[in-house]
C-alpha cells in the first residue's frame, strides 16, 4: 500500500483565553505566529490549509490561506483534525498547534521522515510526561473512523486517543521544539530569547533633510534585527520619532536607489529620501 | 570634470558657459533658477539647500546621458548649489550645446524638470516671519496618512 498523501493542517481555531489576544496573530521578530506556522510546514506537504472556527472565515488575519472551518462546536482540536478529514478523507494531515514558536523545519521532517502510513498516527512523545503531543503529528486517513468514534463517545482530547490508540512515537530531537506559548508572560520571555537568536546586522543609517531634523543626527551606526529598508524604516519610526510617512519615502542603500523589500547585508549603508525637491 | 557638480560656493555662469562653448556647435541654451524672495503668498529671505551628494551626481549624470542620447546633445552640463542661499543667487544652471537649436531648447528643459523630479536634493525656505519649512515635506506626516492620488505633488 502506498502511503496517502500529506497535506497540512495549522489549528488557529484556538479561543487564545490566556493570552487575552488571538495568539494567531502574536508576532515574534516581527512576523505573526501563523504565517511562521504556514512558512514552516507549506513546503512539505502538497497543500497546506489553516484551520478556524466558522465565525473567523472572514478574518483578514487569515483570510490569505486556504482555510477549513470547523463543523462541530466546542471539541477543542479535535474540531480541526475532524473538519480537514471530513473535507479531503484521502490524505493524510500533519496537524501543527500555530503556537510554536521554537519549532523548527527540521522536526517537521524528521516526523515526515519516520512517518509509520501504517499506524493510524505518526507522533512526538513529550519530553515533560511521555504522553504523545497530538498537535504536531502526522494523522493517517485510516484515523478517521477511529476518531469519530472517539469523539462519539464524549471524548476531548486528543493526546488521549493516541494514546489508546495504534499509533507510532517518536523521540523529539529537539527538546524544545514543542514547548507552547499560553500566557503574556511566556511570550514576552520566548520572543526576547528569538529575537536574541536572530540574526543582527550592523548598518550605516543616513538622515536627510526633515528626517535628519526629525531624528535628531545626520547619521548612525546601529545593530538590528531588520532585514530589509521596510523593517527598518518601521523600527525608526518607532525609535527616532520619524513622522513621514514611508509611501512618501524613496530608499537608497549604499549610495544607489533600492527597493523597500531588498535584503540588507552586514556593512550596508541605508538611505531614506524625503520627496526632493532641487531647483 | 563631472557633467553634474555640487557647488558651497557661488555658481559663476561665465565660467560654466566656457566649457560648454566650442567650434562644433551653432545653438546654446543655458538656464539658470535663481532664489526668488516669495513662495506660495509668503515672503522668503533665504534658501537652504543640502544634497545626498554620491547619489546626487550619479543620478544627475544619469539624467545629462540620458539627454544626451534622447536629444543627440554634443555636451550637457548642470551644476547645482548647496548650502544657504540668498535672494537673486542662483541655485541651479543648465547648458546644453547642441548642433541645432531644436535640440537644444527641448533638452534644457528635460534636464531641468528631471533633475528637480528626482535628484536627491531638498531645500528648506526661510521665511520673512522667522518659520521655515521644507519643500514637498511638510504635507507628508505619518500620521496624516495621505491618500497617494490625492497628493499635491510627484514622486517617482
Amino acid at each position: 500500500m502506498s502511503a496517502a498523501e500529506l497535506y497540512g493542517l495549522v489549528l488557529a481555531g484556538g479561543r487564545s483565553t490566556r493570552m487575552q489576544r488571538d495568539k494567531a496573530g502574536l508576532p515574534y521578530g516581527g512576523k505573526p505566529q501563523l504565517a511562521r506556522a504556514m512558512e514552516l510546514v507549506a513546503p512539505l506537504v502538497s497543500r497546506a490549509f489553516v484551520s478556524v472556527r466558522p465565525d473567523q472565515l472572514h478574518d483578514p488575519q487569515r483570510t490569505a490561506y486556504g482555510l477549513i472551518a470547523d463543523l462541530q462546536p466546542d471539541l477543542g482540536p479535535l474540531a480541526g483534525i475532524q473538519a480537514a478529514q471530513r473535507a479531503h478523507p484521502q490524505v493524510a494531515w500533519l496537524v501543527l498547534a500555530c503556537d510554536l514558536p521554537f519549532l523548527r523545519a527540521a522536526t517537521l521532517q524528521h516526523l515526515i521522515e519516520q512517518r509509520a502510513t501504517g499506524r493510524l498516527a505518526t507522533a512526538y512523545r513529550s519530553q515533560f510526561d511521555g504522553q504523545p503531543e497530538p498537535l504536531c503529528a502526522i494523522y493517517e486517513p485510516a484515523s478517521r473512523d477511529s476518531l469519530q468514534r472517539w469523539i462519539d463517545q464524549g471524548q476531548r482530547c486528543p493526546r488521549a486517543w493516541l494514546a489508546s490508540a495504534e499509533v507510532a512515537l517518536l523521540d523529539l530531537p529537539e527538546s524544545r521544539a514543542l514547548d507552547n506559548i499560553n500566557t503574556a508572560d511566556e511570550y514576552a520571555a520566548a520572543n526576547a530569547e528569538l529575537a536574541a537568536a536572530q540574526p543582527q546586522r550592523r548598518l550605516q543609517v543616513r538622515y536627510f533633510a526633515l528626517l535628519r531634523e526629525q531624528a535628531g543626527r545626520g547619521s548612525e551606526a546601529l545593530q538590528t534585527v531588520a532585514s530589509t529598508p521596510q523593517e527598518l524604516y518601521a523600527q525608526l519610526q518607532r525609535e527616532r520619532g520619524l513622522k513621514l510617512a514611508p509611501q512618501y519615502l524613496r530608499v537608497a542603500v549604499n549610495d544607489e536607489f533600492g527597493e523597500w523589500q531588498q535584503p540588507l547585508h552586514d556593512g550596508d549603508t541605508v538611505a531614506f529620501l524625503p520627496p526632493v525637491a532641487g531647483g | 570634470m563631472s557633467r553634474f557638480s555640487l557647488h558651497d560656493m557661488a555658481l559663476d555662469p561665465q565660467r560654466l558657459l566656457a566649457a560648454l562653448r566650442q567650434p562644433d556647435c551653432g545653438g546654446y541654451v543655458t538656464f539658470e533658477g535663481t532664489v526668488r524672495n516669495h513662495n506660495h503668498g509668503r515672503a522668503v529671505q533665504r534658501l537652504e539647500y543640502e544634497a545626498f551628494a554620491p547619489l546626487a551626481v550619479r543620478e544627475g549624470e544619469r539624467i545629462l546621458a540620458e539627454a544626451c542620447a534622447r536629444f543627440g546633445l554634443e555636451r550637457a552640463y548642470c551644476a547645482h548649489r548647496v548650502g544657504s542661499l540668498e535672494i537673486g543667487a542662483i541655485a541651479v544652471w543648465v547648458g546644453v550645446a547642441a548642433v541645432h537649436r531644436g535640440e537644444a531648447f527641448d533638452a534644457c528643459r528635460y534636464i531641468i524638470d528631471h533633475v528637480k523630479h528626482s535628484v536627491p536634493i531638498w531645500k528648506k525656505e526661510h521665511y520673512q516671519d522667522g518659520d521655515s519649512g521644507w519643500v514637498n515635506c511638510e504635507h507628508c506626516a505619518a500620521a496624516a496618512e495621505v491618500p497617494r492620488a490625492a497628493h499635491p505633488h510627484r514622486h517617482e
